[in-house]
């Protein structure tokens, strides 16, 4: 690299009047245009992994049950904290307005809620050493919160908080199976009938038509589900809990089928003409060439296509929030509520504590979810790009 | 003179407001090899793919006059499209066996007929396969993917399949044009073979294809049908005036 030939625009012609080739020249522009490019790139990567990092990293206290150092001060931090606002003036009055509202609601849920916060705050604020017993209280917690991961109990909030995920686990892959059951099947026939059989003018309003849905708010969806998709679909099956995985599933399923429908669609479009022509010309009639030529040829795309769809209910909050009910219960009957992991994060994220095992739960759920999605997109990367494509393309 | 298989009269063909073929009148004798020659974008392929309806896939096209095959008019609008493509099967000129084994390749015309049997479905592709000179060189692997053969294999399994749901007549668009030289001479001896049982008609580039294995020659310039006659007779004392300079190598 000659930096001395700064000047681009220096003739590039030597005495014999030929271009000359043999003087490398250095270009500003390209070369700040790459690093700045490469510079991007590389903060975004680093950006996406930090965030991984930092998920797991607060997922992690709860599995330190044995020596756990890091945690036990960190939790006696926050325990000190407490402690020093307790003894400032406007401590009391808000130990007050708990004592109130604990004396008022006597017999409800709420009443346990608030009940403990008292209890935790008047512990703090008894004396400056209690924050070495309730640090110790804090690794009790991590133990048996740990052991309560693989109950059945989703209680965090309670004297005795129980964290059992299983519940969850259920309810989401129990939600993602009746949304995608009801969602793919409709996204594959619609795509099929755009790409085989509707006419030019009609593929050219139905597509925008569904792409558009794809990018329409799921609070919207979900505000739909919860006033009439949920009463419309309890008068017709006639089961008791309104709001249950069925409706949620089928709302999800609603916000799932126009990204299964936009990219089949792209993935039938995309096979070759000549397997339209060929299966004709052999005496196939349109739809038996749909569905024996095109759809098989499509089957990597299409398969894409659903595992996208899961990816977008798995993660989907706002109608979980608002069309499942929220019980976290366990069972497969498809007319109870169900609580599903994402909405757990969105409920209970504005009531845990920083630094508590309720907020560590949180994160390990929040690990789960990334978890769960990475196996996911691992599988459709092998599967298409090794067995179906191997199948598919000979070789 | 041999029994006609297809009879045009008069045929006129639009693609929008354009005309691409004017006043075609042929006859073309059955279990007989009919070639088509002329420059590219003469409309032979566009006359080729209008003998099964093809054409009916493309927008705008619009076709007048009369094609009659078995002395029945193809464009009436009683006729089913979908039969009609049995009879009057197609090779083209880009092989594309479909992403399937080439057992199901195969199958796949008769399955769509309703054969179920597995049995009559192994000897239909067992005798498409070797009436297909192909048999010998994919007997071991027949459930593997039709894409991994090689572009001969291919073009040979693609006529195959067309023979396997037995039609009368087979249409092929320059079948050899993708073909080294070899994979070519395979295909054109199949051609010799076949029209024992078939009447087919081919559109070549290649004069020397047209000479070697047709029996009727028909030169096509301009959408306009020049000159039709015995390949012999065509190549060796042509009666017009164009035809003698296409095929010697004067133009196109």
């Amino acid at each position: 690299m000659t930096k001395k030939t700064k000047k681009g625009k220096k003739s590039t012609e030597n005495s014999s009047g030929l271009i000359d080739i043999t003087q490398r020249k250095f270009r500003w522009s390209d070369y700040l245009a790459e690093k700045i490019i490469k510079g991007v790139a590389y903060l975004s990567i680093t950006i996406v992994v930090l965030i991984f990092i930092f998920v797991f990293r607060e997922s992690f206290p709860i599995f330190k049950t044995g020596k756990a150092p890091a945690k036990t001060e960190a939790s006696a931090e926050v325990q000190e904290t407490y402690g020093e606002v307790t003894d400032q003036s406007n401590a009391p009055e808000v130990q007050e307005t708990y004592g109130e509202v604990t004396d008022q609601s006597a017999d409800s849920n709420v009443q346990e809620t608030y009940g403990e916060v008292t209890d935790k705050s008047s512990q703090s604020a008894d004396s400056d050493k209690s924050y070495t017993v309730s640090a110790g209280s804090g690794f009790d917690d991590n133990r048996s919160a740990l052991k309560s991961l693989l109950t059945k109990d989703w209680v965090p909030v309670s004297e005795n908080p129980r964290y059992g995920i299983i519940a969850l686990i259920i309810g989401t892959f129990k939600i993602t199976v009746i949304s995608i059951l009801f969602a793919a099947p409709i996204a594959i026939l619609a795509a099929l009938y755009t790409a085989s059989f509707a006419s030019r003018r009609m593929k050219e309003i139905i597509k925008p038509t569904i792409e558009l849905l794809a990018g329409f708010p799921s609070v919207v969806i979900g505000f739909f589900a919860l006033m009439v998709l949920a009463s419309f679909l309890q008068s017709m099956f006639h089961y008791d809990t309104r709001l249950n995985s069925f409706v949620g599933g089928i709302a999800m399923g609603i916000a799932a089928i126009p990204i299964i429908f936009t990219i089949t669609e792209d993935a039938l479009t995309a096979v070759p003409k000549t397997f339209n022509e060929a299966s004709l010309a052999l005496g196939a009639s349109k739809w038996q060439t749909a569905f024996f030529v095109i759809l098989p040829a499509a089957t990597p795309g299409i398969f894409a296509a659903v595992l996208l769809g899961i990816g977008r209910v798995f993660g989907e909050t706002m109608i979980a929030l608002m069309a499942t009910g929220n019980a976290a219960l366990m069972g497969l009957n498809p007319f109870e509520s169900v609580r599903t992991l994402a909405a757990t994060i969105g409920a209970e994220m504005a009531e845990v504590v920083f630094g508590d095992t309720h907020y560590n739960v949180l994160f390990l759920i929040g690990s789960l979810l990334f978890i769960f999605t990475f196996i996911l997109n691992a599988i459709a990367e092998f599967y298409v790009k090794g067995k179906l494509m191997k199948r598919i393309q000979g070789k | 003179m041999t029994v006609e298989k297809i009879l045009t009269e008069n045929m006129d063909l639009y693609y929008g407001a354009k005309q691409a073929l004017k006043k075609i009148s042929i006859k073309i004798p059955e279990k007989k090899v009919t070639a088509f020659i002329g420059p590219s974008g003469c409309g032979k392929s566009t006359f080729l793919r209008s003998l099964n309806r093809m054409n009916d896939l493309i927008d705008g096209v619009k076709i007048e006059g009369n094609i009659l095959i078995d002395g029945i008019n193809i464009y009436d609008h009683n006729i089913d499209v979908v039969t009609l493509r049995k009879k009057v099967g197609m090779v083209f000129q880009k092989s594309n066996p479909f992403a399937k084994s080439i057992y199901e390749n195969i199958a796949y015309g008769p399955r769509i007929n309703g054969l179920k049997d597995r049995k009559q479905l192994d000897e239909i592709v067992e005798t498409a396969l070797k009436n297909a000179a192909i048999w010998d060189e994919v007997k071991d692997r027949l459930g593997d993917s039709a894409l991994g053969l090689s572009g001969g294999q291919q073009q040979r399994l693609c006529i195959a399949r067309t023979l396997a749901v037995n039609p009368e007549i087979v249409l092929m668009d320059e079948p050899a044009s993708a073909l080294d030289p070899l994979s070519t001479s395979k295909i054109e001896e199949l051609i010799v073979q076949l029209k024992e049982n078939y009447t087919i008609v081919i559109v070549t580039h290649n004069m020397q294809q047209a000479a070697r294995i047709s029996d009727n020659t028909a030169f096509f310039y301009l959408g306009e049908l020049i000159e039709y006659d015995k390949t012999k007779k065509l190549f060796t004392n042509p009666d017009k005036k164009q035809t003698e300079d296409y095929i010697t190598g004067r133009f196109g």
